[in-house]
């Protein structure tokens, strides 16, 4: 386990180091000349040479990336060239409420897609089976954001039970958890509902079952554990399409978290805040995927000894 | 009937709905091209949020136009978008996936990584990335979803490759003295079809909702030209006045992203069908 740990954990650096990579050259290097950018095109020639310099656009491009790279590391992410604040500052306020609600969203998702999916396989010749089944597929197609204005017209401008938008307390939470955990149970509800099902074939659970251990023990110690590999596999892509979610939904809710933050900072061309915003939700992506990996190994020896 | 029989059943009735589904989509997206009952861009502020009756059958927006022609323009955004940005990330997907498969060792493990890291950065937020540097518009939206796209076309590629490269048929070729290209082209391609399309559908599936989302944000197609996203950015704020203009839009996305969805399925079959010898 140690060893399996040690690998995935230096996956993760060189991923991380190669997607800072990638962001550093979309956002300085294509853009040609940010202090251009930054300027207008009303500034003059002596600013110019003296916002270069500040953003040392003179220095060869490999040493850009270390000094940005090590700034980044160290906490220091620039000013906010439209709000004339540290980027640390805002993306302070913003990120917990985003953090909290992606994990609030993933959270649901699993607890529901558990008896979602081991119901749809147990009881695959029910009404009831099938209506989730159905339900699952459609739930797969409806747009997040679709979803999200008409729960709110529903809970919030029809019945006036929740909040219709911004943030007021955790009731402002309730309806962005659902919207985002939606796709993502009929997801992981139809991966699971197939590992079931699969398993279920299998000779050890028929042994078990012979040697007179009850379903239940079955399915949850037998059947369960084999059956929660697959949904396990995909629960690393599917938490970066919650999380590029997210920055929908916030915006569905008007919901002052990172997303919100990330949208304004493109519209406003503040590339620091665009950049260290992205790095933000990349590290949170790759955090996730490696979570889930090691959950994998911990679940599969075979996989660790891959 | 055993299991087996009814998973064939079950996918042939999916196919019947997936491909009636995408052919309605794609002939009401053809006759859009054609022919809108009204000029969809048209304002005609005196019949602002008519509900839907026999003039306009599903209602008018906000300026007055009319939703069932700018449904119908907007679908040619909707679709062809997403169509294209698929296709441009699978031909690069397919490409690379084939060379890491076909020729393994560090050139696999290369692109392996690369497609993992690409992997962390999702659709939305690449286009994001581009529509900062350049301005938010249809370009940025079909390079994000396009790049966004390489990874899952280059996993399914790769693995196909490898244990197709494997096969008997592959090595009778090779030992009648068949070069690399040849053999690649001829012997693994024509094998790669049926994943390809799977994945190809519910790409395409992904792709629409993509769209309709970065629409939705303002950073797609700009006003006054409609895309479904587009539309339901623009009509949030009357929902409770004119809930046809929430509706349509939705139901269309959602019909779409389906549709193509169950013909995956439809491809998963075929497959299921070539390995049992059927």
């Amino acid at each position: 386990m140690k060893r399996y740990l040690w690998r995935r954990a230096g996956g993760f650096l060189l991923t991380a180091v190669l997607v800072s990579a990638a962001t550093f050259f979309v956002l300085q290097v294509l853009p040609g000349d940010p202090a251009l950018l930054m300027l207008g095109t009303e500034g003059s020639p002596e600013a110019y040479a003296r916002l270069r310099q500040e953003l040392s656009l003179d220095q060869p491009l490999l040493q850009r990336y270390l000094k940005w790279f090590s700034a980044f590391l160290a906490g220091q992410w620039g000013n906010s060239w439209r709000y004339s604040l540290p980027v640390r500052e805002l993306v302070g306020q913003a990120f917990p409420l985003s953090f909290v609600l992606a994990l609030l969203a993933v959270g649901s998702a699993a607890l529901a897609a558990l008896p979602a999916g081991m119901y749809m396989a147990v009881r695959s010749d029910r009404l009831g089976s099938r209506l989730l089944s159905l339900f699952t597929q459609v739930g797969l197609g409806l747009p997040q954001f679709w979803v999200g204005i008409l729960l709110i017209q529903f809970f919030a401008v029809q019945l006036r039970l929740l909040p219709a938008g911004g943030y007021d307390g955790w009731r402002s939470l309730i309806l962005p958890v659902a919207t985002l955990a939606l796709p993502r149970t009929a997801v992981l509800g139809r991966f699971l509902r197939a590992g079931v099902l699969e398993v279920l074939g299998q000779d050890y659970v028929r042994f078990a079952r012979s040697k007179g251990l009850s379903g239940t023990t079955v399915l949850f110690k037998h059947v369960l554990r084999n059956a929660a590999l697959g949904p396990l596999t995909a629960a690393g892509v599917q938490f970066a399409q919650l999380v590029a979610g997210t920055i929908v939904v916030e915006q569905v809710f008007g919901l002052p978290g990172l997303g919100q933050l990330l949208l304004n900072g493109v519209f406003q061309r503040d590339l620091p805040l665009v950049q260290t915003a992205v790095m933000l939700v990349v590290l949170v992506i790759l955090a996730f995927d490696l979570a889930f990996d090691l959950c994998l190994g911990m679940l599969d020896p075979r996989i660790r000894y891959e | 009937m055993n299991s087996s029989q009814v998973k064939v059943m079950e996918a042939v009735k999916r196919r019947y709905w997936g491909l009636m589904m995408v052919g309605l989509l794609l002939a009401l997206t053809l006759l859009g091209l054609f022919f809108t009952p009204y000029d969809p861009n048209a304002v005609n502020i005196a019949a602002r949020f008519q509900p839907p009756d026999r003039e306009h059958l599903l209602g008018t927006d906000h300026f007055g136009r009319d939703v069932l022609s700018r449904i119908l323009w907007g679908a040619r955004i909707s679709l062809a978008v997403g169509i294209a940005a698929v296709c441009l990330g699978a031909a690069a997907g397919v490409f690379l996936g084939s060379a890491a498969g076909f020729f393994g060792g560090w050139w696999d493990e290369l692109l392996m990584r690369l497609s993992t890291a690409l992997q962390a950065l999702p659709s939305i937020l690449l286009a994001l990335l581009f529509a900062a540097v350049w301005s938010p518009g249809v370009p940025v939206v079909l390079w994000g979803i396009a790049l966004g796209n390489i990874p899952s076309f280059l996993r399914v590629t790769r693995n196909q490759v490898l244990s197709i490269k494997e096969r008997p048929y592959v090595e009778a070729a090779r030992a009648l003295g068949a070069g690399d290209l040849r053999i690649v082209l001829r012997h693994i391609f024509p094998n790669l079809r049926d994943a390809l399309l799977v994945q190809f559908s519910v790409s395409l599936a992904g792709a629409i909702l993509a769209e309709a989302s970065l629409s939705y944000l303002g950073v797609g197609i700009q006003p006054p030209d409609p895309s479904w996203g587009r539309m339901l950015r623009e009509a949030q704020p009357y929902g409770s006045l004119a809930p046809w203009l929430v509706l349509v839009p939705g139901l269309f996305i959602a019909f779409a992203v389906v549709g193509f969805n169950l013909l995956g399925d439809t491809w998963i079959l075929g497959r299921e069908r070539v390995y049992k010898g059927e």
